[in-house]
Protein backbone atom coordinates (compact mmCIF):
# COMPACT_ATOMS: atom_id res chain seq x y z
CA UNK A 1 0.00 0.00 0.00
CA UNK A 2 1.17 3.93 -0.96
CA UNK A 3 0.32 6.68 1.01
CA UNK A 4 0.98 10.24 0.83
CA UNK A 5 1.32 11.07 4.38
CA UNK A 6 2.57 15.17 4.59
CA UNK A 7 4.00 15.31 1.56
CA UNK A 8 6.04 11.97 2.12
CA UNK A 9 5.17 8.82 0.03
CA UNK A 10 5.11 6.21 2.74
CA UNK A 11 4.37 2.28 1.47
CA UNK A 12 3.14 -0.09 3.83
CA UNK A 13 4.02 -4.11 3.37
CA UNK A 14 3.28 -6.23 2.13
CA UNK A 15 4.19 -4.02 -1.32
CA UNK A 16 1.91 -4.70 -4.60
CA UNK A 17 3.80 -5.02 -7.96
CA UNK A 18 2.04 -1.49 -8.92
CA UNK A 19 3.05 0.28 -5.60
CA UNK A 20 6.48 -0.86 -6.94
CA UNK A 21 6.71 0.03 -10.36
CA UNK A 22 4.99 3.58 -9.87
CA UNK A 23 8.65 4.37 -7.89
CA UNK A 24 11.49 6.32 -9.92
CA UNK A 25 14.67 5.94 -9.13
CA UNK A 26 15.50 9.37 -6.83
CA UNK A 27 12.44 8.90 -5.26
CA UNK A 28 12.68 9.53 -1.37
CA UNK A 29 9.91 7.14 0.69
CA UNK A 30 9.65 5.80 3.53
CA UNK A 31 8.17 2.20 4.86
CA UNK A 32 6.12 0.44 7.20
CA UNK A 33 6.12 -2.74 7.95
CA UNK A 34 7.83 -6.26 7.89
CA UNK A 35 11.63 -5.96 7.03
CA UNK A 36 14.15 -8.81 6.96
CA UNK A 37 18.10 -8.52 7.14
CA UNK A 38 20.39 -10.54 5.27
CA UNK A 39 24.04 -10.26 4.00
CA UNK A 40 26.63 -12.65 2.54
CA UNK A 41 26.04 -15.38 4.26
CA UNK A 42 22.17 -15.87 4.36
CA UNK A 43 22.20 -14.78 0.37
CA UNK A 44 24.98 -17.87 0.05
CA UNK A 45 22.69 -20.45 2.11
CA UNK A 46 19.81 -19.64 -0.13
CA UNK A 47 21.23 -19.13 -3.31
CA UNK A 48 23.99 -21.26 -3.41
CA UNK A 49 22.95 -24.00 -0.56
CA UNK A 50 19.47 -24.18 -1.84
CA UNK A 51 17.57 -24.08 1.94
CA UNK A 52 14.41 -21.96 2.20
CA UNK A 53 14.76 -18.56 3.81
CA UNK A 54 13.25 -19.27 6.96
CA UNK A 55 10.62 -15.87 6.62
CA UNK A 56 8.58 -15.81 3.97
CA UNK A 57 9.40 -12.56 1.89
CA UNK A 58 7.90 -12.47 -0.84
CA UNK A 59 6.19 -9.09 -1.33
CA UNK A 60 8.04 -7.60 1.96
CA UNK A 61 11.63 -6.12 2.37
CA UNK A 62 15.68 -7.28 2.92
CA UNK A 63 17.46 -4.85 4.16
CA UNK A 64 21.75 -5.27 3.67
CA UNK A 65 22.26 -5.15 7.30
CA UNK A 66 23.74 -6.83 10.87
CA UNK A 67 22.27 -4.89 13.81
CA UNK A 68 23.74 -4.68 17.33
CA UNK A 69 20.71 -6.46 18.93
CA UNK A 70 20.09 -7.29 22.94
CA UNK A 71 18.70 -9.96 24.69
CA UNK A 72 17.79 -13.72 24.11
CA UNK A 73 15.69 -16.14 22.82
CA UNK A 74 13.72 -16.20 26.28
CA UNK A 75 14.04 -13.13 27.36
CA UNK A 76 13.02 -11.26 23.97
CA UNK A 77 15.09 -9.26 21.89
CA UNK A 78 16.02 -4.98 21.76
CA UNK A 79 17.52 -2.77 18.66
CA UNK A 80 20.57 -1.10 19.56
CA UNK A 81 21.68 -0.06 16.20
CA UNK A 82 20.68 -0.98 12.81
CA UNK A 83 22.09 0.30 9.73
CA UNK A 84 22.89 -0.81 5.80
CA UNK A 85 26.10 -2.33 4.97
CA UNK A 86 27.52 -2.42 1.52
CA UNK A 87 24.96 -3.86 -1.10
CA UNK A 88 27.26 -4.70 -3.99
CA UNK A 89 28.87 -7.81 -2.19
CA UNK A 90 25.30 -9.14 -2.62
CA UNK A 91 25.73 -8.33 -6.26
CA UNK A 92 26.77 -11.65 -7.58
CA UNK A 93 23.89 -13.72 -5.99
CA UNK A 94 20.94 -11.14 -5.75
CA UNK A 95 19.42 -12.08 -8.90
CA UNK A 96 18.90 -15.53 -8.00
CA UNK A 97 18.10 -14.63 -4.79
CA UNK A 98 15.37 -12.06 -5.46
CA UNK A 99 14.06 -14.49 -8.13
CA UNK A 100 14.04 -17.26 -5.41
CA UNK A 101 12.36 -15.38 -2.78
CA UNK A 102 9.66 -12.55 -4.49
CA UNK A 103 11.06 -9.95 -2.76
CA UNK A 104 10.42 -6.51 -3.98
CA UNK A 105 12.48 -4.17 -2.04
CA UNK A 106 16.09 -4.12 -0.98
CA UNK A 107 17.30 -1.66 1.67
CA UNK A 108 21.10 -1.30 1.65
CA UNK A 109 24.50 0.85 1.55
CA UNK A 110 26.06 2.01 -1.80
CA UNK A 111 24.67 1.01 -5.52
CA UNK A 112 24.45 -2.37 -7.29
CA UNK A 113 25.13 -3.69 -10.61
CA UNK A 114 23.82 -5.08 -14.13
CA UNK A 115 22.23 -8.38 -12.89
CA UNK A 116 20.69 -6.61 -9.64
CA UNK A 117 19.27 -4.11 -12.12
CA UNK A 118 17.99 -6.52 -14.29
CA UNK A 119 16.23 -8.55 -11.08
CA UNK A 120 14.28 -5.43 -10.11
CA UNK A 121 12.92 -4.87 -14.28
CA UNK A 122 11.89 -8.48 -14.45
CA UNK A 123 10.46 -9.08 -11.17
CA UNK A 124 9.22 -5.86 -10.69
CA UNK A 125 11.74 -4.78 -7.65
CA UNK A 126 13.85 -1.45 -6.39
CA UNK A 127 16.88 -1.22 -4.47
CA UNK A 128 17.43 1.91 -2.17
CA UNK A 129 19.68 3.62 0.01
CA UNK A 130 19.16 4.22 4.18
CA UNK A 131 22.08 6.98 4.56
CA UNK A 132 24.60 4.64 6.30
CA UNK A 133 26.51 5.28 9.44
CA UNK A 134 22.92 6.42 10.90
CA UNK A 135 22.42 3.67 13.50
CA UNK A 136 20.76 4.91 16.35
CA UNK A 137 18.02 6.97 14.08
CA UNK A 138 17.55 3.64 12.35
CA UNK A 139 17.06 1.87 15.36
CA UNK A 140 14.30 4.11 16.76
CA UNK A 141 12.41 3.34 13.75
CA UNK A 142 12.44 -0.40 14.69
CA UNK A 143 9.37 -1.45 16.49
CA UNK A 144 9.43 -4.63 17.34
CA UNK A 145 12.46 -7.57 16.80
CA UNK A 146 10.03 -10.45 15.76
CA UNK A 147 12.07 -13.03 15.53
CA UNK A 148 15.45 -14.31 14.04
CA UNK A 149 16.62 -17.09 12.33
CA UNK A 150 20.22 -18.52 11.44
CA UNK A 151 21.76 -17.68 14.51
CA UNK A 152 24.47 -19.63 14.42
CA UNK A 153 26.03 -17.35 11.49
CA UNK A 154 26.66 -15.04 14.13
CA UNK A 155 24.94 -11.52 15.22
CA UNK A 156 25.81 -10.00 12.14
CA UNK A 157 24.99 -12.46 9.31
CA UNK A 158 21.68 -13.92 11.41
CA UNK A 159 18.28 -13.50 9.59
CA UNK A 160 16.40 -10.61 11.77
CA UNK A 161 13.19 -10.02 11.22
CA UNK A 162 12.08 -6.77 12.59
CA UNK A 163 8.79 -4.66 12.19
CA UNK A 164 9.66 -1.00 11.18
CA UNK A 165 8.24 2.15 11.50
CA UNK A 166 8.42 5.16 9.42
CA UNK A 167 11.46 3.76 8.13
CA UNK A 168 13.61 6.25 5.98
CA UNK A 169 14.97 8.12 3.67
CA UNK A 170 15.10 5.58 1.65
CA UNK A 171 16.42 6.91 -1.78
CA UNK A 172 15.52 5.06 -5.12
CA UNK A 173 18.42 3.80 -6.05
CA UNK A 174 17.55 1.30 -8.86
CA UNK A 175 14.17 1.26 -10.01
CA UNK A 176 11.76 -1.27 -11.74
CA UNK A 177 12.79 -0.14 -15.65
CA UNK A 178 16.10 -1.18 -14.48
CA UNK A 179 17.76 2.74 -14.15
CA UNK A 180 20.45 2.99 -11.44
CA UNK A 181 21.38 5.92 -10.21
CA UNK A 182 24.82 4.69 -8.43
CA UNK A 183 26.09 3.17 -11.94
CA UNK A 184 25.28 7.24 -13.64
CA UNK A 185 26.92 8.49 -10.73
CA UNK A 186 29.79 5.90 -10.89
CA UNK A 187 30.52 7.18 -14.44
CA UNK A 188 30.50 11.21 -14.20
CA UNK A 189 33.30 10.40 -11.27
CA UNK A 190 35.35 8.56 -13.12
CA UNK A 191 35.08 11.24 -16.03
CA UNK A 192 35.97 13.86 -13.73
CA UNK A 193 38.96 11.13 -11.84
CA UNK A 194 40.42 10.96 -15.47
CA UNK A 195 40.52 15.05 -15.79
CA UNK A 196 41.99 15.49 -12.41
CA UNK A 197 44.13 12.73 -11.98
CA UNK A 198 46.03 14.52 -15.52
CA UNK A 199 46.18 17.47 -13.88
CA UNK A 200 47.98 16.19 -10.90
CA UNK A 201 50.08 14.18 -12.87
CA UNK A 202 51.17 17.28 -14.06
CA UNK A 203 52.14 18.50 -10.87
CA UNK A 204 54.03 15.47 -9.17
CA UNK A 205 55.96 14.48 -12.39
CA UNK A 206 59.18 16.20 -11.47
CA UNK A 207 58.88 14.64 -7.55
CA UNK A 208 60.90 11.50 -9.13
CA UNK B 1 48.03 -0.36 43.71
CA UNK B 2 49.92 -3.35 42.80
CA UNK B 3 49.99 -4.74 39.51
CA UNK B 4 46.94 -6.98 39.48
CA UNK B 5 45.43 -3.68 40.43
CA UNK B 6 46.74 -1.63 37.71
CA UNK B 7 46.36 -4.12 34.95
CA UNK B 8 42.35 -3.95 36.23
CA UNK B 9 42.37 -0.67 36.44
CA UNK B 10 44.40 -0.02 32.98
CA UNK B 11 41.80 -2.63 31.38
CA UNK B 12 38.70 -0.61 32.88
CA UNK B 13 39.68 2.78 31.22
CA UNK B 14 40.35 1.10 27.55
CA UNK B 15 37.38 -0.23 27.40
CA UNK B 16 35.30 2.48 28.62
CA UNK B 17 37.53 4.36 26.50
CA UNK B 18 37.06 1.82 23.14
CA UNK B 19 33.35 1.96 23.95
CA UNK B 20 33.00 5.75 24.13
CA UNK B 21 34.43 6.18 20.82
CA UNK B 22 32.04 3.61 19.17
CA UNK B 23 29.34 6.01 20.59
CA UNK B 24 30.45 9.35 19.60
CA UNK B 25 33.15 10.73 17.39
CA UNK B 26 36.51 12.92 17.74
CA UNK B 27 36.32 16.18 17.97
CA UNK B 28 38.34 16.67 14.57
CA UNK B 29 35.68 14.75 13.04
CA UNK B 30 33.11 16.39 14.46
CA UNK B 31 34.44 19.78 13.53
CA UNK B 32 35.11 18.87 9.89
CA UNK B 33 31.93 17.59 9.14
CA UNK B 34 30.59 21.13 10.73
CA UNK B 35 32.49 23.13 7.78
CA UNK B 36 31.62 20.34 5.60
CA UNK B 37 27.87 20.58 6.28
CA UNK B 38 28.13 24.34 6.29
CA UNK B 39 29.62 24.86 2.65
CA UNK B 40 26.77 22.01 1.49
CA UNK B 41 24.86 23.84 -1.22
CA UNK B 42 23.21 21.04 -2.37
CA UNK B 43 19.53 20.24 -0.23
CA UNK B 44 19.64 16.59 -0.62
CA UNK B 45 23.43 16.14 0.62
CA UNK B 46 22.48 18.86 3.17
CA UNK B 47 19.47 16.26 4.69
CA UNK B 48 22.04 13.33 4.84
CA UNK B 49 24.53 15.61 6.73
CA UNK B 50 21.45 16.48 8.84
CA UNK B 51 21.33 13.20 9.67
CA UNK B 52 24.45 12.51 10.47
CA UNK B 53 23.93 15.22 13.43
CA UNK B 54 20.88 14.24 14.75
CA UNK B 55 22.64 10.76 14.69
CA UNK B 56 25.30 11.67 16.65
CA UNK B 57 23.03 13.42 19.39
CA UNK B 58 20.57 10.86 19.62
CA UNK B 59 23.65 7.66 19.89
CA UNK B 60 25.63 10.31 22.45
CA UNK B 61 22.12 10.75 24.22
CA UNK B 62 21.15 7.20 24.26
CA UNK B 63 24.71 5.93 24.89
CA UNK B 64 24.78 3.85 21.96
CA UNK B 65 27.14 2.64 18.83
CA UNK B 66 26.63 5.35 16.48
CA UNK B 67 27.05 3.13 14.02
CA UNK B 68 25.88 -0.60 13.96
CA UNK B 69 29.51 -2.19 12.31
CA UNK B 70 31.80 -1.03 15.50
CA UNK B 71 34.37 -2.86 13.34
CA UNK B 72 37.45 -4.67 14.32
CA UNK B 73 39.11 -2.81 17.23
CA UNK B 74 42.87 -1.89 16.33
CA UNK B 75 45.91 -0.59 18.76
CA UNK B 76 48.71 1.40 17.64
CA UNK B 77 50.66 1.00 20.65
CA UNK B 78 53.65 3.48 21.66
CA UNK B 79 54.78 2.11 24.85
CA UNK B 80 57.48 3.92 26.82
CA UNK B 81 60.56 0.69 27.71
CA UNK B 82 59.81 1.50 31.58
CA UNK B 83 56.20 1.87 31.30
CA UNK B 84 54.80 -0.67 34.24
CA UNK B 85 52.81 -2.38 32.49
CA UNK B 86 54.69 -3.07 28.91
CA UNK B 87 53.99 -6.85 29.70
CA UNK B 88 50.67 -7.21 30.81
CA UNK B 89 49.51 -4.60 27.78
CA UNK B 90 48.68 -6.66 24.89
CA UNK B 91 46.76 -9.48 27.15
CA UNK B 92 44.70 -6.63 29.04
CA UNK B 93 44.26 -4.88 25.69
CA UNK B 94 42.28 -7.70 24.50
CA UNK B 95 40.40 -8.06 27.91
CA UNK B 96 39.11 -4.32 27.65
CA UNK B 97 37.72 -5.31 23.81
CA UNK B 98 35.88 -8.28 25.91
CA UNK B 99 34.66 -6.06 28.35
CA UNK B 100 33.58 -3.27 25.90
CA UNK B 101 32.19 -6.02 23.52
CA UNK B 102 29.76 -7.24 26.52
CA UNK B 103 29.50 -3.77 28.11
CA UNK B 104 29.11 -0.89 24.95
CA UNK B 105 28.09 -3.74 23.51
CA UNK B 106 29.89 -3.70 20.46
CA UNK B 107 29.16 -5.73 17.43
CA UNK B 108 30.65 -9.56 17.30
CA UNK B 109 32.58 -8.96 14.02
CA UNK B 110 35.75 -11.60 15.11
CA UNK B 111 35.58 -14.72 12.47
CA UNK B 112 38.05 -17.24 12.49
CA UNK B 113 39.01 -17.62 8.81
CA UNK B 114 38.75 -21.72 7.73
CA UNK B 115 36.21 -22.34 10.82
CA UNK B 116 34.36 -19.96 9.85
CA UNK B 117 33.00 -19.26 13.26
CA UNK B 118 32.02 -15.75 14.98
CA UNK B 119 33.97 -16.07 18.29
CA UNK B 120 31.61 -13.61 19.94
CA UNK B 121 33.73 -11.39 21.44
CA UNK B 122 36.14 -9.17 19.39
CA UNK B 123 38.86 -11.57 19.86
CA UNK B 124 40.33 -14.17 17.97
CA UNK B 125 43.78 -14.73 16.18
CA UNK B 126 45.53 -12.12 15.41
CA UNK B 127 42.50 -9.57 16.80
CA UNK B 128 42.31 -7.10 18.61
CA UNK B 129 45.71 -5.88 17.04
CA UNK B 130 48.39 -4.53 18.73
CA UNK B 131 50.82 -3.06 16.32
CA UNK B 132 53.58 -2.02 19.19
CA UNK B 133 56.05 0.75 18.94
CA UNK B 134 58.35 0.50 21.51
CA UNK B 135 60.04 4.04 23.12
CA UNK B 136 63.57 3.87 24.69
CA UNK B 137 63.55 5.17 28.24
CA UNK B 138 59.52 6.54 28.60
CA UNK B 139 57.49 5.87 31.58
CA UNK B 140 54.41 6.21 29.89
CA UNK B 141 52.12 4.58 27.45
CA UNK B 142 50.40 6.46 24.19
CA UNK B 143 47.47 3.89 22.74
CA UNK B 144 45.63 4.66 18.95
CA UNK B 145 42.49 3.03 18.86
CA UNK B 146 40.76 2.36 15.49
CA UNK B 147 37.78 0.71 14.91
CA UNK B 148 38.21 -0.71 11.69
CA UNK B 149 34.21 -1.04 9.61
CA UNK B 150 33.86 -3.80 6.98
CA UNK B 151 32.33 -1.23 4.57
CA UNK B 152 35.64 0.94 4.63
CA UNK B 153 37.76 -1.71 5.13
CA UNK B 154 37.36 -3.34 1.70
CA UNK B 155 38.12 -0.59 -0.82
CA UNK B 156 42.22 -1.23 1.77
CA UNK B 157 44.52 -2.26 -1.48
CA UNK B 158 48.04 -1.77 -1.71
CA UNK B 159 50.54 -2.57 -4.63
CA UNK B 160 54.12 -2.23 -5.35
CA UNK B 161 55.15 0.43 -8.30
CA UNK B 162 57.91 0.33 -10.87
CA UNK B 163 59.46 4.01 -10.15
CA UNK B 164 59.19 4.61 -13.80
CA UNK B 165 55.75 4.94 -13.33
CA UNK B 166 56.69 7.96 -10.44
CA UNK B 167 54.24 9.71 -8.43
CA UNK B 168 51.76 10.53 -11.18
CA UNK B 169 51.39 6.05 -10.59
CA UNK B 170 50.80 6.44 -7.05
CA UNK B 171 48.39 9.09 -8.05
CA UNK B 172 46.56 7.11 -10.63
CA UNK B 173 46.91 4.08 -7.81
CA UNK B 174 44.55 5.89 -5.07
CA UNK B 175 42.13 8.07 -7.17
CA UNK B 176 41.11 4.65 -9.33
CA UNK B 177 40.76 3.28 -5.97
CA UNK B 178 38.49 6.03 -4.55
CA UNK B 179 35.98 6.32 -8.08
CA UNK B 180 35.50 2.42 -8.30
CA UNK B 181 34.93 2.08 -4.23
CA UNK B 182 34.26 5.46 -2.83
CA UNK B 183 30.53 5.85 -3.43
CA UNK B 184 30.29 2.80 -1.26
CA UNK B 185 32.19 3.24 1.88
CA UNK B 186 30.03 6.33 3.31
CA UNK B 187 31.50 9.17 1.75
CA UNK B 188 32.94 12.06 3.00
CA UNK B 189 35.64 9.82 3.92
CA UNK B 190 39.38 9.69 5.11
CA UNK B 191 41.73 8.68 2.77
CA UNK B 192 45.02 7.46 4.09
CA UNK B 193 48.12 6.93 1.91
CA UNK B 194 51.51 5.10 2.32
CA UNK B 195 54.69 5.32 0.04
CA UNK B 196 57.09 3.03 0.71
CA UNK B 197 59.37 0.53 -0.50
CA UNK B 198 56.77 -2.52 -0.52
CA UNK B 199 53.38 -3.44 -0.13
CA UNK B 200 52.83 -4.66 3.66
CA UNK B 201 55.09 -1.42 4.60
CA UNK B 202 52.80 1.35 2.16
CA UNK B 203 49.80 -0.61 3.48
CA UNK B 204 50.78 0.12 7.22
CA UNK B 205 51.57 3.60 6.82
CA UNK B 206 48.60 4.07 4.40
CA UNK B 207 46.47 3.13 8.07
CA UNK B 208 48.74 4.87 10.22
CA UNK B 209 47.81 8.28 8.25
CA UNK B 210 43.82 7.66 9.06
CA UNK B 211 45.26 7.92 12.72
CA UNK B 212 46.56 11.60 12.17
CA UNK B 213 44.27 14.20 13.01
CA UNK B 214 41.67 15.84 10.42
CA UNK B 215 43.70 18.61 8.79
CA UNK B 216 46.78 18.09 9.99
CA UNK B 217 49.49 17.70 6.89
CA UNK B 218 52.62 15.88 6.33
CA UNK B 219 56.14 17.55 7.44
CA UNK B 220 57.86 17.22 4.47
CA UNK B 221 56.80 19.93 1.46
CA UNK B 222 55.97 17.73 -1.46
CA UNK B 223 54.13 14.82 1.00
CA UNK B 224 52.13 17.89 1.87
CA UNK B 225 51.62 19.05 -1.40
CA UNK B 226 50.49 15.69 -2.59
CA UNK B 227 47.79 15.44 0.17
CA UNK B 228 46.76 18.50 -0.81
CA UNK B 229 46.13 17.97 -4.59
CA UNK B 230 44.46 14.38 -3.87
CA UNK B 231 42.37 16.29 -1.36
CA UNK B 232 41.33 18.77 -4.36
CA UNK B 233 41.20 16.61 -6.79
CA UNK B 234 38.72 14.15 -5.04
CA UNK B 235 36.81 16.56 -4.16
CA UNK B 236 36.12 17.88 -7.73
CA UNK B 237 34.62 14.50 -8.48
CA UNK B 238 31.67 15.46 -5.96
CA UNK B 239 30.87 12.19 -4.75
CA UNK B 240 29.18 13.54 -1.79
CA UNK B 241 27.28 11.99 1.90
CA UNK B 242 26.99 8.65 0.90
CA UNK B 243 28.61 9.15 -2.50
CA UNK B 244 24.89 10.44 -3.94
CA UNK B 245 26.80 13.30 -5.08
CA UNK B 246 27.71 16.48 -3.47
CA UNK B 247 30.33 19.62 -2.62
CA UNK B 248 33.19 17.25 -1.29
CA UNK B 249 33.92 13.87 -1.16
CA UNK B 250 36.57 13.79 1.71
CA UNK B 251 37.45 15.05 5.04
CA UNK B 252 41.02 14.89 4.02
CA UNK B 253 43.61 13.24 2.52
CA UNK B 254 46.47 12.10 5.16
CA UNK B 255 49.99 10.82 3.76
CA UNK B 256 52.70 8.95 5.64
CA UNK B 257 56.15 7.86 3.82
CA UNK B 258 59.08 5.41 4.62
CA UNK B 259 61.90 5.30 2.25
CA UNK B 260 61.99 3.24 -1.14
CA UNK B 261 64.38 0.67 -2.53
CA UNK B 262 65.43 2.16 -5.92
CA UNK B 263 64.06 -0.16 -7.86
CA UNK B 264 60.56 -0.18 -6.04
CA UNK B 265 57.45 2.64 -5.09
CA UNK B 266 55.09 1.10 -3.17
CA UNK B 267 51.87 2.66 -2.56
CA UNK B 268 49.20 1.53 -0.36
CA UNK B 269 45.54 3.33 0.59
CA UNK B 270 43.42 2.43 3.46
CA UNK B 271 39.88 4.64 3.41
CA UNK B 272 38.06 5.36 7.09
CA UNK B 273 34.09 6.11 6.47
CA UNK B 274 32.67 9.29 8.04
CA UNK B 275 31.74 7.97 11.41
CA UNK B 276 35.94 7.97 11.18
CA UNK B 277 36.29 6.25 15.16
CA UNK B 278 39.64 7.13 16.01
CA UNK B 279 40.66 7.94 19.34
CA UNK B 280 44.13 8.46 21.44
CA UNK B 281 44.72 8.26 25.37
CA UNK B 282 48.20 8.77 26.73
CA UNK B 283 48.89 7.30 30.39
CA UNK B 284 51.87 8.06 32.60
CA UNK B 285 53.23 5.54 35.01
CA UNK B 286 50.22 6.04 37.63
CA UNK B 287 47.87 5.39 35.13
CA UNK B 288 46.64 8.86 35.08
CA UNK B 289 45.21 9.65 30.95
CA UNK B 290 44.23 12.19 28.97
CA UNK B 291 42.87 12.08 25.51
CA UNK B 292 43.27 15.06 22.98
CA UNK B 293 40.38 13.47 20.44
CA UNK B 294 37.88 12.97 22.93
CA UNK B 295 37.83 15.95 25.21
CA UNK B 296 34.34 14.91 27.22
CA UNK B 297 36.07 11.48 28.23
CA UNK B 298 36.50 10.50 31.73
CA UNK B 299 37.20 6.36 32.99
CA UNK B 300 33.75 6.33 34.48
CA UNK B 301 31.60 6.88 31.08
Amino acid sequence: MTENINGKTVLTTPFTEEDIRALRAGDVIFINGDVVTGRDDMHIRVVKEGLSLPADISGMALMHAGPIVKGSDGEGYSMVAIGPTTSMRMEKLEYDFMDKTGVRLIIGKGGMGERTAEACREFGAVHCVYPAGNAVVAAMCTEEIKGVAWLDLGMPEACWNIRVNDFGPLIVSIDSSGRNIFAEKKKEYARIKEEQAEIIAGKVRSFI
Amino acid sequence: MNTEEQIRKMTDIMASFVGYTAVRLPDDVVSKLSSLRAAEPDPAALSIYDMMFENMRLAAELKRPSCQDTGLVQFRVECGSRFPLLESLEKLLGDAVRKATAETPLRPNAVEPFEEVNTGDNTGSGAPAVWWHIVPGWDGCAIHTYLAGGGCSLPGHAAVLMPGEGYEGAVRFVMDRVAEYGPNACPPLLIGVGIANSAETAAMLSKEALLRPVGSHNADPKAAEMEQLLEDGINAMGIGPQGMGGNASVLGVNLEKAVRHPATLAVGVSFSCWTHRRGHIVFDSDLKFKTDTHTGFTSEQ
